[in-house]
């Protein structure tokens, strides 16, 4: 218990504390500042980037996962059964296992202007070359590309199992009643699925506003200062503590950071208990 | 037997086939990953890129391992996640059978503390983390990059759970009817009975300790200490040579990609019990 005292709960109240003094690795607690460190953050255009980049980020990647995996799940459950399913759950669930830095090589090859397969395929279609990995804007994209496709197979598998749990007799009733199989989705999975789904949601948002590995390993900038490409939230921290060693600084913005989460967590818990009843 | 109508089963059969193509789109990253790893140099800038090598060749191996030190990555990796596992199985086990079978002053404010600190994600307190290993004069070391990875608060939870619902009271009399001394009873009988819980946690606490990688970076600038992913990206930030790189990162990856395979059930099911990944 110590332990977890020690490596848990101190750090987390540290890092409220720190955030209302100008703090710096060799001059802890120099000078308390208030709300000050607060107050700047939201005039510091880095920091702004950082927040619209990641809530584009997080937004875009949580709605198209949920909605693939729920897609895929929902097809998995009503269509597909035994070793096929299984075998087809598998290569959707790999990419969740496999880890994130070499994947993300992998990717950064096929994102590649020059002779990156993507851009290879998608001239097939008569779609320019589109830089990937150069244009701050892409770059979003791709990451968003690759965190989807990561994320895809975890949010499949909960839900599926979530799914799995509602009675069949449910649908069943439904369908001598003669529900179409839109109906019974609408009315007799969704609402059932709701829990799950917000468990789901939920987790996806807050790994999504904590991304940071595939951002540092995908978008360098032209002079190849890794992650610079793209900022995000965890990467600012990352340069104000460490870089530029403004701890303070950047414990208010983790501050900031924990309270996007939480309030947001909040928000759907509102939002899908208003909708499930 | 009675036979199906047509239409449906044709829905059925092109449904399968497109999930199919799906999943096989799903793992071509990973495949693309290994086939331009066997490529040789010049292959490796063709437009558009062949889907196999045409001449295959190792020569890629050969070079990440002249230039890096993966395997020692590869170790420290293993060592890392292995000594953060036992730690977070022992460390979870015991706090989840305290929380759940004894009362104690404090017991339920300190267990709302786990829970809070469950949610709270890494990146939130990184900082002042690092500034109580800086002051312990461990940075730059393994003991330090290991510390934050000893005890896992979702994993006392999910203990504390697992203790309520499958070891019963009345086991645990008999237990101490028998003679059993208390010690016993929390690190030789109790976890006999969570095996199963005990296996979902430490696929979570392994997959989490391997895959760490903002701790290590912010923790260590040694390279012959980095865990493999820190290693890894360090080395492809400053190459070019896609060969190269690819090879180093399939060597990253196999380890991963073979356990998968032989334990993918396990893995699956530890995923979804404790429903978090790491």
């Amino acid at each position: 218990m110590a332990l977890f005292i020690y490596l848990r709960v101190i750090p987390t109240g540290q890092a409220v504390v720190m955030s209302f003094f100008k703090w710096e690795l060799i001059k802890p607690a120099e000078q308390f500042v208030g709300f000050d460190n607060f107050t700047n953050l939201l005039k510091d255009d880095n920091f702004r980037l950082a927040f619209f980049n990641t809530t584009l980020f997080a937004v875009a990647t949580t709605i198209l996962s949920v909605a693939l995996a729920l897609l895929l799940a929902t097809l998995l459950a009503r269509f597909v059964s035994g070793r096929v399913g299984s075998f087809i759950e598998l290569l959707y669930f790999a990419p969740v296992l496999v880890s994130m830095v070499p994947v993300t090589l992998g990717w950064r090859e096929i994102f590649n202007f020059q002779h990156g397969i993507l851009n290879s395929g998608l001239s097939i279609f008569g779609i320019g070359r589109q830089p990937w990995l150069s244009d701050p804007n892409m770059a979003l994209v791709a990451v968003v590309i690759l965190s989807v496709w990561k994320q895809l197979g975890y949010n499949m598998i909960i839900l599926l199992v979530g799914m799995r749990a509602i009675p069949r007799i449910y649908q069943e009733a439904a369908s001598v009643d003669g529900a179409s199989a839109w109906q019974q989705f609408r009315h007799i999975t969704l609402p059932l699925l709701a829990p799950v789904t917000l468990f789901v949601i939920v987790i996806t948002t807050i790994t999504s506003y904590n991304v940071f590995t595939q951002v540092y390993v995908l978008a360098s900038d032209v002079q190849g200062a890794p992650g610079r490409l793209v900022r995000v939230l965890v990467y600012d921290i990352f340069e104000n503590g460490f870089r530029f060693f403004n701890m303070g600084y950047a414990a208010a913005e983790a501050v900031y950071l924990f309270l996007i989460v939480i309030v947001l967590t909040i928000i759907q818990f509102r939002f899908l208990k208003g909708s499930a009843t | 037997m009675k036979r199906r109508p047509l239409a449906p089963r044709i829905a059925r059969g092109l449904v399968i086939l497109a999930l199919l193509a799906g999943g096989i789109a799903m793992i071509f990253p990973i495949f693309w990953l290994i086939s331009t790893s066997l490529r040789p140099a010049p292959e490796l800038l063709l437009v558009p890129p062949r889907l196999l090598p045409e001449k295959w060749t190792l020569d890629n191996y050969a070079k990440a391992f002249a230039s890096a030190p993966l395997l020692l990555w590869l170790w420290n990796s293993l060592v890392f996640a292995v000594v953060s596992t036992i730690f977070i199985i022992l460390t979870s086990t015991a706090a989840g059978y305290i929380f759940a079978k004894f009362r104690f002053p404090g017991n339920n404010a300190l267990f709302l503390l786990v829970l809070a600190t469950a949610i709270i994600p890494f990146e939130i307190y990184m900082v002042p983390l690092f500034l109580q290993v800086n002051a312990l004069k461990l940075v730059n070391t393994q003991i330090g990059l290991i510390l934050p990875f000893l005890v896992l608060s979702y994993g006392i939870f999910f203990m504390r759970q697992n203790t309520m619902t499958s070891v019963p009271d009345e086991l645990l009399d008999a237990a101490r009817i028998d003679g059993m001394s208390e010690w016993g009873i929390m690190l030789r009988f109790v976890p006999r009975l969570l095996a199963p819980a005990i296996a979902a946690l430490a696929i979570l606490a392994f997959i989490q300790a391997w895959t760490a990688f903002i701790w290590p970076l912010l923790i260590l600038s040694k390279p012959p200490l980095f865990p493999m992913e820190l290693g890894l990206s360090q080395f492809a930030n400053t190459r070019v040579d896609f060969g190269l790189t690819s090879a180093a990162a399939v060597i990253a990856m196999l380890p991963t990609l073979i356990a998968f395979i032989f334990l993918r059930r396990r893995i699956v099911e530890g995923v979804t019990l404790t429903g978090l990944k790491g």
